[in-house]
Formats: C-alpha cells, structure tokens, sequence
C-alpha cells in the first residue's frame, strides 16, 4: 500500500522536473523561461523529497529530518533567486535598449 | 515495485539534465546561463534524493543540502554581480 503511494509521488515528482526542464529549453524568451524551472521543478523535488521522508519512516522506522530541512531550505530560497535573476535580466536588457538607442 | 518505478524516474530525471546543460551550453545571455545552473543544482538535489531512496542509505542527504546551499549562494552572487558589477559592497 505504502510502496504504492511513495512509486506514485516519486513519478509524479520526476514528470514535473521533466516538464520544467523542457520549459526551459523550449520557451522562447528569458521571462518565460523563468517561469518553468521555478514552478514546476519546485514542485517535482518537493514531491520526491515526500516520497522519500514516507519511505524511510515507514520502511527503516527511523525519521529523518533532512529531508524536511531540504524542503524548507529550497522553498524559502526558490522565490528569492528568481526575484534576484529577473532583476539581474531586466538590467541587461535596459542596458542594451540605451546601447542601441545610442547608436541610432 | 519501486524497483521498476526507480529507473523510470532516473531516466526522466536525467533527460531533464541534459536539458539543462543543453541552456548553459547554448542560452543566449549570461542570465539564462545563471537560472539554468539554479535549475540544474535543484534537479541534481532530486536525482540524488531518488539514489539514496534506490540504495535504503541516509548517506546522501547531507550531500543533497550541501549542493542546494551551495546552489543558492551561487546564484544569489552572480545575479548580484550582474546587478552591481560587485559581490559585496
């Protein structure tokens, strides 16, 4: 029954990394691209990462903290870094608009 | 059953790696170069989380932090320098 449940998230975890990781090779501008890895993959570790507290709890009776501590830490620091990188792209892209209205 | 879920999901992880070394190789600015490596240290967190479910040992969770601390500071520090020309000021 267990086991069941933990092959379920842990596919549905690996799916969503999958489809993070193709939105950021198939979309076509920076801020699109944002979008995917930070949502989705987000996501996808998050459901592995339950997958594998459930499994060591129920299978080797031993509760392990580190995966709670890896969860925590990537949700608090996901919206953080890709606040800071779309702030890092619009600045290059101001940048290059002054360079080019520059040229004109 | 998990035995037979485990490779699937390694498979599709590690696709989803070499797409993300595929946007460092090719991505046109340095700011989609700096959220694929954001992206590709979140992927190896969870291709090591599904190594250590695969092997029953606790072993690689202090593995998997270290790369997710270290994959934010990481990024935190080239989006700065790209934002400043400076780390810290």
């Amino acid at each position: 029954m267990f086991e069941i449940i933990i092959s379920i998230l842990v596919l549905i975890g690996a799916f969503f990394t999958l489809v993070g990781s193709i939105g950021l090779a198939k979309l076509p501008d920076f801020f699109t691209r944002l979008h995917g890895p930070t949502k989705a993959t987000t996501l996808g570790v998050g459901a592995i990462l339950i997958a594998s507290s459930l499994y060591f709890f129920v299978f080797k009776d031993e509760i392990s903290l580190h995966e709670i501590l890896i969860t925590l830490f990537l949700f608090i620091t996901a919206p953080v870094s890709a606040h800071l990188m779309a702030k890092a792209a619009i600045h290059i892209k101001k940048n290059e608009d002054k360079k080019l209205s520059n040229d004109k | 059953m998990l035995e037979f879920i485990l490779p699937v999901a390694f498979t599709m992880v590690a696709i989803a790696l070499i797409l993300n070394l595929y946007r460092v190789i090719v991505g046109p600015s340095v700011a989609d170069r700096i959220l694929a490596l954001d992206t590709l240290s979140i992927n190896s967190i969870a291709i090591l989380i599904m190594l250590s479910l695969y092997l029953g040992n606790t072993l690689y969770f202090e593995a998997a932090l270290l790369i997710a601390v270290m994959g934010f500071v990481g990024t935190v520090a080239l989006s700065k320098y790209l934002l400043r020309g400076d780390i810290m000021e």
